[in-house]
């Protein structure tokens, strides 16, 4: 005698990304907190010093925000015109800003006057940064020049003007005091070293370039401009890596998450992409609302902040480990573990006689129901509110049974309008499901047959009936169109192969065949 | 083309044991019931097959325990012999000669036993609603109420009480009728007992007459308490549809017998207690006759959703696995899943198994599964389930066969046009390897029909209509095309070992043969092949040709012309399923005919059962085979023995004295000397002489009180011999051959006596 087999519920593969440790840690932020500038966000730095406060450079302003305040801890109001590049000097307490007054301002974070006026540039300032001995400025422009400043007496060291186009971008050594890399809208990026003062390697990027980053080894270059993003092994002589090509707009920013093992790409396309630094894939994908012209990480990953063009600054904090237990805290307190290993952990004495109890198989409530071949209680349990919304599987599962059965006419007669019309809800939210269709089509089709004598006399069922008419000839318009897709496709894939002769040998042979 | 003697189609399984009611003996230790042209005695409590009572030669159509004794058992058969059998022992006991005996029932009215002779009542010809036909004092009756309520409310089973005045009738609308007061005529009355939704098949009662019990499509055992037919008890679940009910005489154990070849024992109506199952052969068999490379088992599909693993050697069902595994819901006329193709890889880790549902008016439903067979439960676990694989019904599917390489590969091709190939994918982190589909493509939008394997899977070959494509599995680029129209190419093989270079196809009037080298047609040959197989150990192939009603069988290899073996008619009817099995060890059989056999057998399955050809050679061994030390004293003593009296004719002599009428004999004295001489030829030790001499006395005693005992040691023998002689001619009866066995003795201790003297 065999037992109930229970109801098969089909697993589906779950449908989008899979689950990685990626995503796990990526996903792991909280609701982003958003903060309206007064103008497009075009730089974020983080203060390497802790409590890492991060400058924002947006319009004629740059805010220096605190870790978790939404409002600025300090701002900087006295640019003339638009502000570029705020950057921090390695101990935190100096801010250098580019303008486009072509003035390049010193500040100290805790005052609010500029300590220092750089003026030599003629054009835009738009890279500004602190040399590793914290001595010196390095300022890029539109007027093609990149200049070494002297902090102490605000002059002019040495000016290179090697570049053809606008400097947009540039990072300073962290390693070397001398060494230095801008990148320029003439498609190149240059390594300048201020002992030879000339320019000791030059890679060719192709695009404008955008932004440039250095590995904290410094061996490895990361440049990013139109919508590719490459990598160049410095230690090589500036010989490229790999070229990455993820986004379909102009990557603005860059950045590395703080072990150094992920990079992340920000681009007008409205997505941050995270790069594995090993093989270059895309683990993870960020999308915001608008282009994004900026992009900032905290240490350690504690957040993660950018700016988009529509002066909105979004800032994703990192979920605590205190906060996920308080969520598991809040849970109802089980039974103890005594109740349940109680009787169970009784040794048998050497003359006792086991008496083994039969296993109680536990069956779902519509599988009960279908032992008994109830098959509308079956059905009704199925329909029940949290399996229906939760699991819709299951309901399509046990229809799918009752139609093997051969009594789903059965289950689904005799029902009144509150029961038809959740049971056409039910139909309307999951028929255009591609799992669930060939078994709600053929549900469809038996309920307008058992209930068309009584269409009419319910506004409720009527309206829900014009619903699901309006549903299937949605869908079948939108399966027209993929398959006329499908068959462009076709063509093409058809025209793009080789041609290519198969080898025919013997005079049996009659028929030939081509691709 | 020759006829080989030699070798001869043996039937070695397979038939029905759910055709009559099965028997319980009185002592509730065996169940008989007939299977085919034998009766198979079971044990009740080790459902192991204890003897097979052989010697009719048509069905067997009822099996019955003679009242008055308990230890013997009458069958009947179409061969139109009633025999009597001793089935403790298995023998053969009476043989009586009958019209075509269709079914056997011995009335047993009350305390009143009916004599043996009373057979000659037995009923011939049962008509077609065998409900019509009750026994004892219900007959006539029933006749008239079957005239009266026919039509829209048919019998379907009857049964009677063995104590009160009542008759149980079972009806097609799932209705039990009690009848009472047949006695007095016409005043007959009849409640209604209604639980089964359909068809009531059989019917029976206890024998004290308290319950009864009944069965159906259902398979839900119901019993009934008499009189108060409100109490029921249910035993659902049971198999498939229960065709008959019997119960012990004592009444502890209840016996059904299904629709899928099985007899269930029940005891007391609570717990199945032992399963008796013979191969399962549903509607149609779906799947390839198929060897598990591991349990060297049969393989096919049984009952609904499962596939059956079949042991040859024992006769017996090792066990079912569930396919579908789904609630079968035992209603007619209600489309299930079905299992319909199946395969192994070489090395029988994995098996892939289609099922497939078609419903009128809905869309095909098929799954693909692939099971892994796990070392620690020794069964099969479902690995990966492939919902919808195709678009249409999968028309073949082949695992590649080398056991060495690295990657497992499933080919399936479908009537949707495509052939897709799948391929156990790398483990992912969390899960087990799985499959996954690899590879499609189509040929000139045509259906595949079937596809090969060569046999180190460097090629695959699939048979599109008229064209035979040849791919490479590693790059899936299309090689060559071959084709020799007219006619679609229906079966595919590859030659093996020295003959892998040819690859044969079958179209429906030709066996074609190409050579893969030049890509040409090699030979071809007008037949009319149904079933091409490959021997996996040697180069032989096997061909089952269907002509003029029967089906033909040629051996041959691909690379000679001329066939190593054929065999006209082996069987009539169309044989569409055929394996070759390969043997567990090698045969050495010299004999040029009958070398194919000697690395696998060939099984092939018609309409009625499950055949296999085999040569003579192996038909001795067989006998050999029971090695038990019981055989090494007693078996080798009767085999010299055998051999000496094979060589010296004495037993010629003997019967040539004692058939032929006296008034034809020369003179007793000519006659007397040659007798005497033949018999110092046949005992040529003195000593030995003497015991046996002994022996025959106290055996002359023994024979005297129990007539049924068997000869002594000596005589034994000798009477095995004759009855093997005399197979051919109609074997003397009983009471002949004793009185022959008598008069032979008599003469013999005579006749030692004097030579003693």
């Amino acid at each position: 005698m065999a037992s109930f087999k229970p109801t098969k519920i089909q697993v589906y593969p779950k449908l989008g990304e899979k689950v990685t440790q990626d995503t796990l840690y990526w996903k792991n932020y909280k609701a982003p907190v958003q903060i309206k500038e007064f103008g497009a966000v075009t730089s974020i730095d983080f203060s390497p010093v802790t409590p890492h406060n991060f400058a924002v450079t947006a319009f004629t302003r740059i805010h220096i925000y605190g870790p978790f305040s939404q409002e600025p801890v300090k701002s900087f109001t006295r640019f003339k015109d638009t502000a570029y590049c705020g950057r921090f000097r390695s101990d935190g307490q100096l801010l250098v800003a580019g303008c486009e007054d072509s003035v390049v301002r010193l500040f100290d974070v805790s005052g609010k006057v500029a300590l220092r006026l750089f003026k030599g540039h003629t054009k835009a300032v738009h890279l500004t940064d602190f040399t590793s001995d914290r001595y010196q400025i390095l300022t890029g422009s539109d007027d093609y020049t990149c200049r070494l400043w002297d902090i102490p007496n605000a002059t002019e060291l040495t000016t290179y003007t090697e570049h053809t186009d606008y400097i947009r971008c540039g990072v300073t050594s962290k390693l070397n005091r001398d060494l230095f890399i801008t990148g320029s809208y003439d498609h190149t990026v240059k390594l300048f070293d201020a002992r030879v003062e000339k320019s000791v390697i030059t890679m060719d990027h192709g695009q404008p370039v955008e932004s440039v980053l250095l590995y904290p080894s410094e061996g490895l270059l990361v440049s990013a401009g139109g919508r590719h993003v490459k990598v160049w092994d410095l230690l090589k002589g500036g010989q490229p890596l790999v070229s990455l090509k993820n986004h379909h707009k102009t990557v603005t920013s860059l950045a590395l998450s703080s072990n150094g093992q992920r990079l992340l790409s920000a681009s007008l396309d409205r997505h941050v992409k995270v790069y594995n630094t090993t093989n270059y894939k895309v683990v993870h994908n960020f999308d915001y609302a608008a282009s994004i012209l900026s992009l900032g990480l905290a240490p350690d990953d504690a957040s993660i902040v950018v700016g988009m063009t529509n002066s909105i600054l979004s800032i994703k904090h990192r979920k605590n480990q205190e906060d996920s237990k308080e969520i598991a805290g809040q849970q109802r307190r089980r039974p103890s573990y005594r109740v349940f290993v109680k009787g169970k952990n009784y040794v048998p004495k050497q003359d006792d006689y086991l008496v083994s109890k039969p296993v109680k198989e536990h069956l779902a409530k519509y599988d009960k129901q279908l032992q008994r071949f109830n098959v509308s209680k079956a059905l009704d349990t199925a329909l029940g509110t949290y399996i229906r919304f939760r699991k819709p599987e299951i309901t399509v599962a046990v229809i799918k049974e009752l139609d093997r059965r051969g009594t789903l006419k059965n289950a689904l007669a005799g029902r009144d309008e509150r029961g038809l019309s959740q049971l056409l809800n039910f139909i309307i939210g999951n028929l255009v499901d591609a799992r669930f269709t060939p078994v709600l089509v053929t549900a469809a089709e038996m309920i307008l047959d058992i209930y068309q004598s009584v269409i009419g006399q319910s506004p409720v069922v009527d309206r829900q009936l014009l619903r699901l008419q309006d549903l299937v000839k949605r869908e079948i318009e939108f399966q027209k169109d993929l398959l006329e897709v499908l068959g462009m496709l076709d063509t093409m894939f058809a025209s793009s192969l080789p041609r290519k002769e198969v080898p025919c040998s013997g005079h049996f042979e009659k028929e030939r065949c081509k691709f | 083309m020759v006829e080989h003697g030699d070798i001869r189609v043996v039937h070695c399984g397979g038939s029905k044991i759910n055709f009559r009611d099965p028997v319980i003996t009185h002592d509730s230790r065996f169940l008989l019931c007939a299977s085919g042209e034998a009766v198979k005695v079971f044990s009740t409590s080790t459902e192991e097959c204890i003897h097979e009572l052989r010697g009719h030669t048509g069905l067997v159509t009822g099996v019955l325990l003679r009242p008055s004794n308990h230890l013997q058992v009458y069958s009947s058969s179409l061969d139109g012999t009633l025999r009597l059998w001793d089935f403790t022992d298995g023998i053969l006991i009476k043989v009586g000669q009958r019209f075509q005996l269709v079914a056997v029932h011995l009335p047993q009215s009350g305390d009143q036993m009916v004599e043996a002779q009373e057979l000659s009542a037995v009923l011939s010809g049962v008509n077609p609603n065998p409900a019509a036909i009750a026994f004892g004092r219900g007959v006539r009756t029933c006749r008239h109420k079957d005239n009266k309520k026919g039509g829209w409310n048919t019998f379907t089973c009857v049964a009677c009480h063995p104590k009160d005045d009542c008759i149980a009738t079972g009806h097609e609308d799932g209705k039990i009728r009690l009848w009472r007061n047949f006695n007095h005529k016409k005043e007959y009355t009849y409640s209604t007992l209604h639980w089964h939704h359909s068809t009531v098949s059989s019917l029976c009662f206890t024998p004290e007459g308290t319950n009864l019990l009944s069965g159906g499509v259902e398979s839900v055992l119901v019993q009934w308490r008499y009189n108060q037919e409100s109490e029921r008890d249910f035993l659902p679940r049971l198999g498939g549809a229960i065709t008959h009910i019997t119960v012990s005489p004592d009444g502890s154990l209840f016996c059904t017998s299904h629709s899928d070849n099985k007899i269930t024992i029940i005891q007391s109506c609570v717990k199945v207690s032992a399963v008796i199952q013979g191969l399962v052969k549903g509607d149609s068999i779906r799947t390839d006759l198929m060897m598990d490379p591991r349990s060297k088992a049969l393989v096919l599909n049984g009952k609904p959703g499962h596939l059956q693993f079949y042991s040859l050697q024992r006769d017996k069902l090792l066990y079912n696995l569930d396919i579908v595994q789904q609630e079968y819901i035992h209603e007619s006329g209600l489309q299930q899943f079905e299992v319909v193709k199946a395969a192994f890889d070489a090395s029988g880790s994995w098996l892939a198994t289609v099922e497939e549902r078609h419903q009128k008016a809905a869309e095909l439903e098929l799954n693909l599964k692939l099971w892994a067979f796990d070392e620690q439960t020794q069964s099969f676990v479902l690995n990966t389930t492939i919902s919808a694989p195709h678009d249409a019904q999968i028309t073949a599917m082949c695992f590649c066969q080398p056991t060495d390489s690295q990657t497992t590969l499933l080919v399936s091709t479908s009537k949707d046009g495509h052939f897709k190939a799948w391929q156990l994918a790398a483990p992912a982190h969390t899960e087990g390897p799985s499959w996954l589909c690899d590879f499609v493509s189509a040929y000139h939008g045509l259906v595949p029909e079937c596809c090969s394997f060569s046999a180190d899977g460097s090629l695959l070959a699939v048979v599109f209509q008229e064209v035979v494509t040849v791919w490479s599995p590693s790059t899936w680029e299309l090689l060559t095309t071959l084709s020799q129209p007219p006619g679609a190419v229906s079966d595919l093989c590859f030659g093996r070992l020295s003959c892998s270079k040819y690859l044969l196809g079958t179209t429906a009037s030709n066996l074609l043969c190409w050579n893969l080298l030049t890509c040409s047609l090699e030979w071809t040959t007008s037949m009319d092949v149904r079933r091409l197989v490959a021997d996996p150990l040697s180069e032989n192939m096997a061909a089952f040709c269907y002509q003029s009603g029967s089906t033909d069988l040629f051996v041959f290899k691909p690379s000679e012309p001329r066939p190593l073996f054929s065999h006209k008619a082996v069987c009539s009817g169309k044989v569409t399923q055929a394996v070759f099995a390969p043997r567990e060890e090698m045969l050495e059989s010299c004999e040029e005919s009958s070398q194919w056999l000697n690395r696998s057998q060939l099984y092939f399955l018609t309409q009625q059962m499950v055949n296999n050809i085999s040569t003579s050679a192996e038909e001795k061994q067989n006998e050999n085979v029971a090695m038990t030390p019981f055989y090494l004293l007693l078996g080798k003593h009767r085999q010299q023995q055998q051999e000496h009296q094979d060589s010296d004719s004495s037993l010629w002599a003997e019967r040539t004295l004692l058939q032929t009428p006296a008034h034809v004999l020369p003179s007793t004295s000519y006659l007397c000397s040659m007798f005497v001489q033949s018999l110092l030829i046949s005992v040529s030790d003195a000593r030995e002489e003497k015991a046996h001499a002994e022996e025959e006395m106290e055996s002359e005693k023994e024979e005297e009180d129990s007539e049924e005992e068997m000869e002594s040691s000596r005589s034994k023998p000798e009477l095995a011999a004759a009855a093997a002689t005399e197979s051919d001619t109609p074997a003397l009866t009983k009471a002949q051959a004793r009185e022959l066995r008598r008069v032979r003795k008599l003469d013999h201790s005579w006749l030692a006596g004097l030579l003693d003297s």
